[in-house]
């Protein structure tokens, strides 16, 4: 009989001081791999996949756009629209803002602003060759198409 | 010895770091600063330039139409494995074959899409056309695809610009993307 009562003692809980320790790896890990949201993105992104990606180095070199159907259907209508900072613009007000976003930069570096451009899968080509003939005109012409990794196609 | 030693009750500091977490969590997100990067040609002028006549040879015709139906080299294709292949053995034919390229600097990929192709189906084309363009690249500059890209994307490092340079040599990045044009929208 002791020996049963013995084992009936032996504690069944999972030690939790290490808990704190863990959960604060995590934190400092999502702190430095993300960043803050710095815009509410009110189009659908549904980012392609690719496999030849390139890097950008210069963060504060790149403008974003996005383009894509827009999340409230019921105001907006479901054709794409872009979306720059926390608006919606339109194509002819393109040159504009490239060259607000271009007055933000160093003088030296103005030329090497990149645009971003962050479309949805389902988007057509017409809006987007819209866009580019305007980035043309502004002279903002390093283009990159935001895109995942596709890792599936990745082993050729 | 005192018989009670002080403490800081620690049993909330998993809530605490939990909250934390949580809220950075919510408010940040993952950045994506990769993709597929092209140079756009200069701004178009008034005055339409004068027609440059390039050399059927020396083009390579990719054509997508509104239903996202390829034609390559004026031929309808389903099957885009060997694509990569066909278009690095195009810009590397240095003469060798009369119906393909003469040189690969006068080679050129060109790129047509309609105004109602999905951008997926074109980002799907790029990816082939500026892969074969990078593994030829590698290949003279003697890395793997991904180092060359890798050092592609910083030029400002030495060791990466001679990379770049070598693999670039006598072989420019001829994409030509025309205008969409006008059927579908």
């Amino acid at each position: 009989m002791a020996k049963f009562k013995k084992k009936a003692q032996v504690k069944q809980e999972i030690p939790t001081s290490s808990m704190p320790d863990v959960v604060f790896i995590l934190l400092f890990f999502f702190m430095i791999t993300t960043e803050m949201r710095e815009t509410t993105i009110e189009v659908r992104q549904q980012i392609p996949r690719a496999t030849q990606l390139r890097k950008l180095m210069k963060k504060g070199l790149v403008a974003n756009l996005y383009i894509g159907e827009p999340n409230k259907t019921a105001q907006y209508g479901k054709e794409p629209k872009i979306q720059a900072d926390d608006v919606f613009i339109d194509t002819k007000d393109i040159v504009r803002w490239v060259n607000e976003k271009k007055s933000e930069l160093e003088e030296y570096e103005r030329e090497q602003i990149t645009i971003a451009l962050k479309v949805d899968k389902e988007a057509k080509r017409g809006l987007i060759s819209d866009v580019e003939t305007e980035l043309r005109k502004a002279n903002a012409r390093k283009l990159l198409y935001s895109t995942l990794e596709d890792t599936k196609l990745n082993q050729n | 010895m005192p018989r009670n030693t002080p403490e800081i009750p620690n049993a909330s500091m998993a809530d605490i770091a939990f909250l934390l977490l949580t809220f950075f969590l919510v408010t940040t997100t993952m950045p994506n600063n990769r993709g597929l990067s092209i140079a756009l040609p200069p701004p178009p002028l008034e005055i339409p330039p004068e027609d440059v006549k390039i050399q059927e040879r020396n083009m390579f015709k990719i054509q997508i139409n509104s239903s996202d139906a390829l034609l390559v080299e004026g031929e309808p294709r389903d099957d885009i494995t060997n694509l990569k292949e066909e278009i690095k053995i195009f810009v590397l034919n240095k003469g060798r074959n009369p119906e393909s390229s003469d040189t690969p600097e006068k080679a050129i990929v060109s790129f047509k899409t309609d105004r109602g192709t999905s951008h997926k189906r074109f980002i799907e084309l790029l990816d082939i056309i500026q892969g074969a363009y990078y593994d030829i690249y590698a290949e003279q500059a003697g890395v793997s695809n991904a180092k060359f890209r890798e050092a592609a994307s910083d030029l400002s490092v030495r060791e990466n610009r001679e990379i770049y340079e070598k693999g670039r040599e006598g072989i420019p990045l001829n994409i030509s993307i025309a205008d969409p044009s006008k059927v579908g929208n």
